[in-house]
């Protein structure tokens, strides 16, 4: 698999998130209460907004501009208006930097 | 569907429905799904605002349901003699004007920690309010999208030039209750408005039929218990309050957005804060910080006073009073009768960010 370097893992705090640009597409990483890491596109897929804003709870994603959520593990819609599925890819992290296989 | 309040409306070149030329014009000044401007705040204090729990909505709802079963017991052991009224007035504020906060908040789904504490008051006060708890998700959804902007937003309330025998007519509650059956016995019959058809997804569609069926049953049952009792009883206690107890909502909550500015990309400029009493923003689930909210819908309502202390330096001042809100409104909606492109500029005070102005 090919992994892209995406961010330190100490970029994002604990029960929090960052988007982040590549190759002119925006991903956001997430960083659970738990010490899980995981990645998913960085745009609701309800009206395109920025999740970088938005509120994590254990492991959902909730959009800051209407509320929608999203399973981050496998980018399932989990509340109104959000019905199409965020898009999700496997991370791993090798001394300190989050590793994303952008091409799953 | 027919707009059976069309014959009342003052005849206005401004198009505000979802489906004309209005719908393009805003697409094409990049008005629809635009980035709005919002203060900026610190990501820990958000993150504080932003946080969930239980405790406040579960403690407000408690107080709301309790103050509904009191008021209505007693308006039932009244019954018949002039004390009831005063208990009925009581009634129906806290039912057709407190259920609309309570249907805003949990449609926003930050009430409650627990979603599906949001979701079972959502549907009841949906319920309360005559809405399609479908429909109505997603007419809200679209008003925080592209809020007062002409063309997109389906809950524009004061159009321009103002409605203002409508406004009187709905104060009175003499419109809620035709206006909302008719949509729902739409709905019921499996039809959506050409509006609503613009922004509910066609997946939704059958859910908000059912919605409509069970809310047409439940009260055609009243209008049966009605007949059956030949008395107005039970519509005293479901139904009517939407229309009798309406005025409340539309005293506290039309200075939202009355006379302000179309077509911006900043809720500093289209909506309005205005400083209220406890027992008010209690009715009224905070919603008087309405820039606020609309700034940063993930903030629950029990946290718009601190949040309003967090983002105020960079607002326009609010007003200090309902008092205040109208005399600010009121004389601008007359001057928008024979100017409808006039608006209220609200001043930014020294120092703030600015952005889009109209």
């Amino acid at each position: 698999m090919n992994w892209t370097d995406l961010c330190a893992s100490d970029d994002i705090e604990a029960d929090d998130l960052i988007t982040l640009e590549h190759d002119g597409h925006l991903y956001a990483v997430y960083h659970t209460d738990s010490g899980e890491y995981f990645c998913s596109d960085g745009r609701c897929t309800h009206e395109q907004v920025d999740l970088g804003d938005g509120l994590l709870m254990d492991h959902l994603i909730e959009c800051p501009k209407h509320n929608g959520r999203f399973d981050i593990r496998d980018g399932s819609p989990k509340g109104a208006p959000v019905c199409v599925a965020l898009r999700t890819y496997p991370v791993r992290i090798e001394i300190g930097r989050v590793l994303v296989n952008l091409a799953s | 569907m027919i707009d059976i309040l069309a014959p009342l409306r003052f005849s206005s070149d401004r198009d505000y429905s979802l489906h004309g030329p209005a719908r393009e014009t805003a697409i094409e000044a990049g008005l629809a799904s635009a980035d709005w401007y919002r203060t900026p705040v610190d990501r820990k204090v958000m993150k504080e605002l932003m946080k969930r729990s239980d405790g406040p909505a579960l403690r407000d709802t408690a107080i709301w349901v309790a103050l509904l079963l009191l008021t209505g017991a007693l308006g039932v052991a009244l019954w018949g003699s002039w004390w009831a009224v005063p208990v009925f007035a009581v009634y129906g504020v806290l039912y057709g004007s407190a259920a609309d906060s309570r249907w805003h908040e949990m449609g926003h789904g930050t009430a409650f920690k627990t979603r599906w504490m949001n979701d079972v008051v959502y549907e009841f006060a949906s319920f309360l309010m005559m809405r399609n708890s479908v429909v109505w998700r997603w007419s809200h959804s679209r008003h925080h999208t592209d809020t007062i902007i002409v063309g997109r937003d389906p809950e524009i309330s004061m159009m321009r030039p103002p409605q203002l025998i409508l406004l009187v007519l709905k104060t009175l509650g003499i419109t809620a209750i035709p206006s909302e059956i008719a949509k729902l016995i739409g709905h019921a019959r499996g039809k959506l408005s050409e509006d609503e058809a613009d922004y509910v997804p066609q997946t939704e569609w059958p859910r908000a039929f059912l919605v409509a069926r069970i809310h047409v049953a439940i009260y055609a049952a009243v209008v049966l218990a009605c007949l059956i009792a030949w008395s107005l009883l039970p519509a005293m206690l479901i139904g009517l309050p939407r229309a009798y107890g309406v005025w409340f909502l539309i005293v506290v909550g039309l200075p939202q957005h009355a006379g302000l500015a179309e077509d911006v990309l900043d809720h500093r400029l289209n909506a309005r804060t205005v400083l209220m009493s406890a027992p008010v923003r209690f009715i009224y689930s905070n919603m008087n910080y309405h820039v606020e909210h609309h700034m940063f819908p993930m903030v629950p309502y029990h946290a718009l006073p601190r949040l309003h202390e967090v983002v105020r330096h960079d607002c326009p001042d609010p007003c200090p009073s309902l008092f205040a809100a109208w005399r600010e409104i009121l004389p601008a909606l007359l001057r928008q009768l024979r100017d409808p492109d006039y608006f209220i500029v609200k001043t930014l005070p020294h120092g703030a960010n600015q952005q889009a102005r109209p």
